[in-house]
């Protein structure tokens, strides 16, 4: 099924590799956002997720704080 | 009557997952509980020192290790937390935040995690300013100012990354000079955007829904500065406050021997959690080889 996946991200950070890698490996394509390199973007995740930790990943209009396995499992299968 | 497993395994960063590898390949049916998988090797960032890898980052030699241990088909228990390590005669029950289990042996590799400051506001701003992984979250921080806290090779290496994106930085450190590198501290000295703040300690950490200021104590003389981020770098401390019936040292590690025994005939401890003298991954993943082939003689003895 389709699903509308954003990673807010950057680049040396490892959770956010783990994230895309995750979602590589179950054939899901996604935004692949780099926040450090535009502030627009950093501030439209800081008011998404109401922190300022990376990653912050977007499915279906939930937001995920941090790669956190289960609830994106739960979210993708939904 | 629940099951009692022959290994379990308590985290599965180096030394849990080579543990967890050379079980199974014994058949030795292990249950590796862990809160996550990589543990600190995801977190580093350029590795150039592990065998048969010339250059590979952190978080791709954790899936690396990730794939490699799920090649076998034992029980993995994700994001679950050991609470409680009991010695029960002659098997021993693993208490988490989940269920409770049974095993003759028992790993503890549960290694590190970041020390925190013990202050005002600390939990409250985690994540809202303040944050434990310069890597991760530095780059949010672009044109503003920031304090990072202590003065020991990691917090230097902070220091030194976030003059490449932030405004102004403040390092603040309680002792009265910096300790790492020599190369870090004359870079970091000679760098307008620094500011180092000696023999001064954290005091509060202050702000609304984000980090605003920050309040320390320099030579008994309180001081606010304005920033916007925190990054906490003074230390790590080990994951063994569940396994109280086991014999640490000062710094709470868990005392092993050469064989990675510990005190309690049947558990045994591996990598950073433990006394051993040097905390780097390759380290880390053969002291958790050592640990499993004590195990397996231990389990050959008493059957």
């Amino acid at each position: 099924m389709y699903k509308k996946i954003k990673v807010y991200g950057v680049p040396t950070c490892p959770f956010c590799k783990m994230a895309k890698e995750f979602f590589k490996g179950k054939g899901f394509d996604f935004e692949d956002l780099d926040v450090s390199v535009n502030q627009d973007l950093a501030k439209e995740m800081i008011k998404k997720s109401g922190q300022m930790s990376v990653p912050v990943i977007e499915i279906d209009g939930e937001i995920i704080i941090g790669f956190d396995k289960k609830k994106i499992e739960a979210l993708i299968r939904s | 009557m629940k099951k009692i497993y022959d290994l379990v395994i308590i985290g599965a960063g180096p030394a849990g997952i080579t543990a967890a590898v050379y079980s199974a390949r014994k058949k030795m049916d292990p249950l590796v509980i862990t809160k996550d998988i990589g543990g600190q090797a995801s977190l580093s960032g350029d590795i150039q020192n592990y065998t048969g890898y010339q250059f590979i980052t952190g978080p791709e030699l954790a899936i690396k290790f990730e794939e490699h241990m799920r090649k076998f088909n034992f029980e993995i228990k994700e994001n679950e937390e050991v609470k409680e390590l009991i010695s029960k005669k002659g098997t021993f029950l693993v208490k988490t935040d989940n269920d409770n289990y049974q095993a003759k042996t028992v790993i503890v590799a549960s290694g590190k995690r970041s020390r925190e400051l013990g202050v005002t506001g600390e939990r409250e701003f985690r994540n809202k300013g303040l944050t434990y992984c310069a890597t991760c979250d530095g780059p949010l921080f672009a044109g503003r100012d920031v304090a990072v806290i202590g003065g020991g090779n990691s917090a230097l290496d902070a220091a030194l990354q976030l003059t490449k994106i932030a405004n102004k930085i403040y390092v603040i450190n309680i002792t009265d000079n910096l300790t790492g590198d020599g190369i870090m501290r004359e870079k970091i000295r000679a760098d307008d955007k620094v500011s180092i703040f000696n023999n001064s300690r954290v005091k509060e950490i202050l702000g609304d829904s984000f980090v605003q200021a920050i309040k320390i104590e320099e030579d008994k003389e309180e001081k606010m500065l304005d920033v916007q981020g925190i990054f906490v770098e003074i230390g790590l401390i080990p994951n063994s406050d569940f396994a109280s019936y086991l014999e640490k040292n000062e710094r709470k590690e868990i005392i092993v021997n050469q064989r990675n025994e510990t005190n309690i005939p049947g558990i045994f401890a591996a990598g950073d959690v433990t006394n051993v003298p040097e905390k780097q991954i390759i380290i880390a993943a053969g002291e958790g080889a050592k640990a499993v082939l004590s195990a397996f003689r231990y389990l050959s003895t008493r059957k």
